[in-house]
């Protein structure tokens, strides 16, 4: 009965595996719920300030802001945004694929780029395979705060200001449902033109205290939401993924006890058998 | 009924108040201003402070917020909170620390993608997942 014995222990350890996956998709898929909320949590700050910029893209400023000037694009900066855990499926493999080949073309047009990192995994890639990181950020947890990414979009702010960078890209895992995310490229800066929404009529805001300095703080909050929002949707990605990969683990699992079972038993019948066999042809002899 | 004025008050990490008020305070960089129903369009740094709303039916409503901005509308004022306490240097101090952290993980490599590097990464993850779906199948049978 030694098989019989070690296919039994194997079983446990597959329960035991099982009872880890399940828990952590039901953890996976609660935590998704709570990730939703923040998304919708988030919307209205950015919606309020998308409405802003665009009133203000509008009216007739004598001032025009740097980020909203078009120019020549030798350098790119991209904000990256990634999950800190794994177990979560193909997620952050797909982005950074879609990335890379995002980057290769870029190259190939003789554009250089600079990269912000939020996340453990994709500071973990980056370091492996190179590319130039000017700034990174991880260990965000479930509710990531604004204040942990101040830092990191701010250089690229910075750098966009002084010319060293040209164009700002956000790529992140746009929540579409929860079996689908999608790798997204965002442009950030220059901000692209809004269409107009009827507002033709000539006017501007009264000032306070200086167009200049009130636009510049308007704009990097704009750029830090956007962020944000989409470190907020990344992990609702992140726990969607983490939710479907441990289910599929979890019916992994069950078929692997099903057949083990099937294994089990019929190692068992056979050592029964044997043992009877053994007995009857026993008895014949005496 | 008196004329009130739509207050949307909201910061990056959730909505904190959305309704209408007679009169709005608020702690501008230059002043305290306060917005009437009406109001020319009109933006604003706000600092550290209390805004005010006084609602239609006379009650009052505070809210604390560390900064942020105000925009007027006639029919719209909006408060653009910011999350936390923001000053220049606390936002440079920032910078630092997420520059820092970049510099000691590119101590050890170089600036140049290594796109094949990649590749072959990338290559090993989908193949483990094709194994894995191997695996499946020949166990579904």
């Amino acid at each position: 009965m030694a098989a019989a014995k070690e296919i039994r222990t194997k079983i446990a350890s597959v329960k035991n595996t099982q009872k880890i996956t399940k828990a952590m998709e039901m953890v996976a898929a609660s935590k998704m719920r709570r990730a939703q909320d923040r998304m919708s949590a988030a919307r209205p700050y950015a919606d309020k300030m998308r409405q802003v910029v665009a009133h203000m893209a509008h009216a007739n400023s004598e001032y025009k802001h740097p980020f909203l000037i078009q120019r020549e694009v030798k350098r790119i900066g991209v904000i990256l945004v990634t999950s800190d855990r794994g177990l979560c499926g193909g997620l952050n493999g797909n982005l950074f694929r879609q990335a890379l080949r995002q980057f290769q073309a870029w190259e190939k047009d003789g554009k250089e780029l600079d990269l912000c990192i939020i996340g453990n995994k994709g500071i973990g890639f980056f370091s492996r395979i190179g590319g130039r990181v000017v700034g990174q950020v991880a260990n965000l947890g479930d509710a990531p705060k604004l204040e942990q990414l101040i830092g990191t979009i701010k250089i690229m702010l910075d750098a966009y200001d002084d010319g060293k960078v040209d164009q700002v890209f956000l790529v992140y895992n746009q929540f579409v449902n929860r079996m689908t995310q999608r790798a997204t490229f965002e442009q950030l800066l220059p901000l692209p033109p809004s269409e107009g929404d009827g507002l033709k009529h000539h006017w501007d805001y009264l000032y306070e205290p200086e167009a200049r300095e009130v636009m510049d703080q308007l704009l990097s909050r704009y750029i830090e939401s956007l962020v944000y929002q989409g470190v907020v949707e990344n992990i609702a990605c992140e726990q969607a993924a983490r939710m479907v990969a441990m289910k599929a683990a979890s019916d992994n699992a069950g078929k692997l006890i099903e057949e083990l079972q099937l294994i089990y038993n019929k190692a068992r019948q056979a050592a029964i058998t044997q043992e009877l066999s053994e007995i009857v042809s026993g008895a014949a002899a005496v | 009924m008196a004329m009130t004025v739509h207050v949307d008050i909201v910061s990056a990490e959730r909505e904190i108040f959305s309704g209408q008020a007679e009169m709005v305070f608020a702690p501008a960089v230059l002043g305290e201003v306060g917005i009437a129903p009406g109001h020319a369009p009109f933006l604003t740094k706000l600092g550290p402070g209390e805004v005010r709303l006084k609602l239609d039916d006379g009650r009052e409503h505070a809210f604390y917020i560390s900064g942020g901005m105000l925009e007027v509308q006639p029919r719209v004022v909006t408060v653009l909170s910011d999350t936390a306490e923001r000053a220049e240097d606390l936002d440079e101090a920032a910078v630092i620390r997420a520059k820092e952290a970049a510099e000691r993980a590119m101590a050890d490599h170089t600036g140049a993608i290594e796109y094949a590097k990649a590749r072959a990464e990338l290559a090993e993850t989908v193949a483990q997942l094709q194994t894995i779906q191997r695996l499946r199948r020949r166990g579904g049978r």
